[in-house]
């Protein structure tokens, strides 16, 4: 009886984990074929900017959330350079190239793409969990 | 004591002194980063610190696995050699991390920070003790307590969610930014419930041993409760990721499962009695302090994570030090507790403690007040956090952070009390490990 319950469980995370990997992702436009982007990415990992800058509200707690920095008007695109090519007192220089600081701004924008950190409030459903749109 | 099981003791009381001395030195740089970013920079302090804490848990669970599991499961179910190449390749792969975290080379994702190809070493690592565990356990034909049950499991679901960790190196699944994170997260949330079945059986092992009682390994609600855990470890992950614009059914799903851990809440309340009567006959064994302690924490997280499971709730939490809080209290509170009493019965530490008692004790006082403390900081910094920016919609970092800057001040004074007490009882617990016939044997 106990295997029988433990095999069925396990077979239901089987097929829950494939369905997983084919459909959490509906938004098939935002598939990625931009090697900046990529490269950007692998920097992000490679200078550990996960450990102070969270996306989606997952990483660090040191700096602020870069999800939708892209689309915030009052930074811009010279504005984030800057700022990561020559640090601040908080953040340090990593001493990257301006042609990886572009690949880091590239990977954010796409990022922004994706969607929205913050769940507004009417996305909030009466069973206290969220609709989100895809 | 064979020589392999020597080192894995010492090795894994090391890396408990670096999560801790790591963890003071992480906190003090977030406050004046100013001050250490020249030489220690917050973010190369971090990954050691929360990796460190990480492979401590994994390191003690399994240590505690192999020590009682040819007890447990009978003396020559296993030679021990898959266990040793097990021992050397994972301390070898762990140190060649502590290295290029040193050389500031990372190149992971959060937790895991090292370059990708040292997880292969691991991962073969790992391979080793699954084929020396599984051995023992296929000769084993008796019905088996619920602890074996556990262990295997854990060791099982480690192997299955460390390799889903590691996904992101082939490039199908960094197509799609959504899909990479919630892997990640899918990965990352089942992985702590199957580091929870080995040291939650090594929890149960030890309460079988010090009550003398084995029925509580076989009863049907402590079964019961291992399959409502497993459900959990499958299906509850997507909290961590409730925010991302992902399939809808990915949160309904998990809040759905998560609201099953009300039925453990109140299996606490409603045991609550008989855990006086037994706290009154035993506490005056260490190690069994160390589980009371672990229940305490127990109650106080699984509380917050039933209200952080809720996405109305997690719209505040996510994001905020209320995860820390929720993080350090099951790794500090719960984890390292539960292993610390298990290695403390291990090493027969009530015996050879000696005049060294009343330290102890003051030391296990010592880490537990300040731990009070940290947690509650970790709490209402989150607290504020979210206000600030859910509430208030303050847009500027620096601005919201300002009063939550001031109360993990708290947090760091805290930290070093629970650093300093921890440390004093790993030190004790080594030189424990140092005199000879240092770990008891166990009845069958």
């Amino acid at each position: 009886m106990l295997r029988l319950v433990w095999g069925t469980l396990f077979i239901a995370f089987c097929l829950y984990t494939g369905w997983v990997y084919l459909y959490c992702d509906e938004k098939t436009e935002i598939v990625q074929n931009d090697p900046s982007v990529a490269k950007g990415w692998e920097l992000w990992q490679q200078k550990n900017c996960q450990s102070c800058h969270q996306l989606y509200g997952l990483g660090g707690y040191m700096g602020p959330d870069l999800t939708n920095i892209a689309r915030d008007s009052s930074k811009g695109k010279q504005y984030m350079h800057g700022f990561i090519k020559y640090g601040t007192g908080r953040m340090p220089a990593f001493g990257m190239t301006d042609e990886e600081v572009e690949h880091i701004i590239d990977f954010l924008a796409w990022v922004d793409k994706s969607g929205l950190s913050q769940v507004p409030a009417e996305a909030v459903h009466w069973s206290g969990t969220y609709m989100i749109e895809n | 004591m064979p020589l392999a099981i020597r080192i894995y003791t010492r090795f894994v009381f090391l890396l408990l002194i670096t999560t801790l001395v790591f963890g003071m030195l992480s906190s003090w740089s977030y406050l004046y980063p100013e001050i250490f970013n020249r030489y220690l920079p917050f973010y190369q302090l971090r990954p050691v610190h929360t990796s460190a804490a990480l492979f401590f848990i994994i390191s003690a669970a399994t240590l505690c696995i192999i020590l009682f599991n040819r007890d447990t499961l009978g003396r020559n179910a296993t030679s021990g050699r898959w266990e040793q190449l097990f021992i050397f390749t994972w301390i070898a792969t762990i140190l060649v991390i502590f290295g290029y975290y040193g050389l500031k080379k990372f190149g992971g994702r959060e937790y895991w920070e090292f370059p990708g190809w040292l997880a292969f070493p691991l991962l073969s690592s790992w391979t080793f003790l699954m084929i020396g565990y599984y051995k023992g356990w296929l000769k084993c034909a008796d019905k088996k307590p619920l602890y074996i049950w556990m262990w295997s499991t854990g060791i099982l679901f480690f192997f299955l969610t460390f390799i889903e960790q590691n996904l992101w190196q082939i490039p199908w699944f960094r197509q799609s930014f959504l899909r990479e994170l919630t892997v990640q997260w899918k990965a990352n949330g089942s992985m702590v419930g199957a580091w929870n079945q080995m040291v939650y059986g090594s929890s149960l092992f030890l309460m079988v041993m010090i009550s003398g009682d084995k029925s509580i390994a076989r009863n049907k609600k402590a079964f019961f409760f291992y399959f409502l855990g497993l459900t959990n470890l499958m299906f509850n992950w997507g909290h961590h990721i409730y925010n991302l614009p992902a399939h809808g059914w990915i949160r309904h799903i998990s809040y759905v499962i998560s609201m099953t851990e009300w039925l453990i809440f109140i299996s606490i309340i409603q045991g609550f009695k008989n855990k006086l009567t037994e706290a009154r006959k035993l506490r005056h064994m260490l190690p069994y302090k160390f589980l009371l302690a672990a229940e305490f924490w127990v109650f106080a997280n699984l509380t917050l994570a039933l209200f952080m499971s809720i996405p109305a709730v997690n719209r505040y939490t996510h994001g905020t030090h209320i995860t820390v809080a929720h993080a350090m209290g099951t790794t500090i509170g719960i984890n390292t507790m539960i292993l610390l009493g298990v290695l403390g019965y291990a090493l027969d530490i009530d015996n050879k403690i000696g005049a060294g008692r009343k330290l102890f004790i003051r030391s296990y006082r010592l880490a537990q007040g300040s731990f009070i403390i940290f947690w509650l900081s970790l709490v209402l910094a989150g607290i504020l956090k979210g206000y600030r920016s859910v509430t208030l919609n303050i847009t500027s970092f620096q601005e919201m952070m300002e009063p939550v800057n001031k109360v993990l001040v708290a947090f760091s004074v805290a930290g070093i009390g629970v650093a300093t007490g921890l440390i004093i009882i790993v030190i004790m617990y080594w030189q424990a490990a140092g005199k000879s016939q240092s770990f008891v044997k166990v009845d069958k």
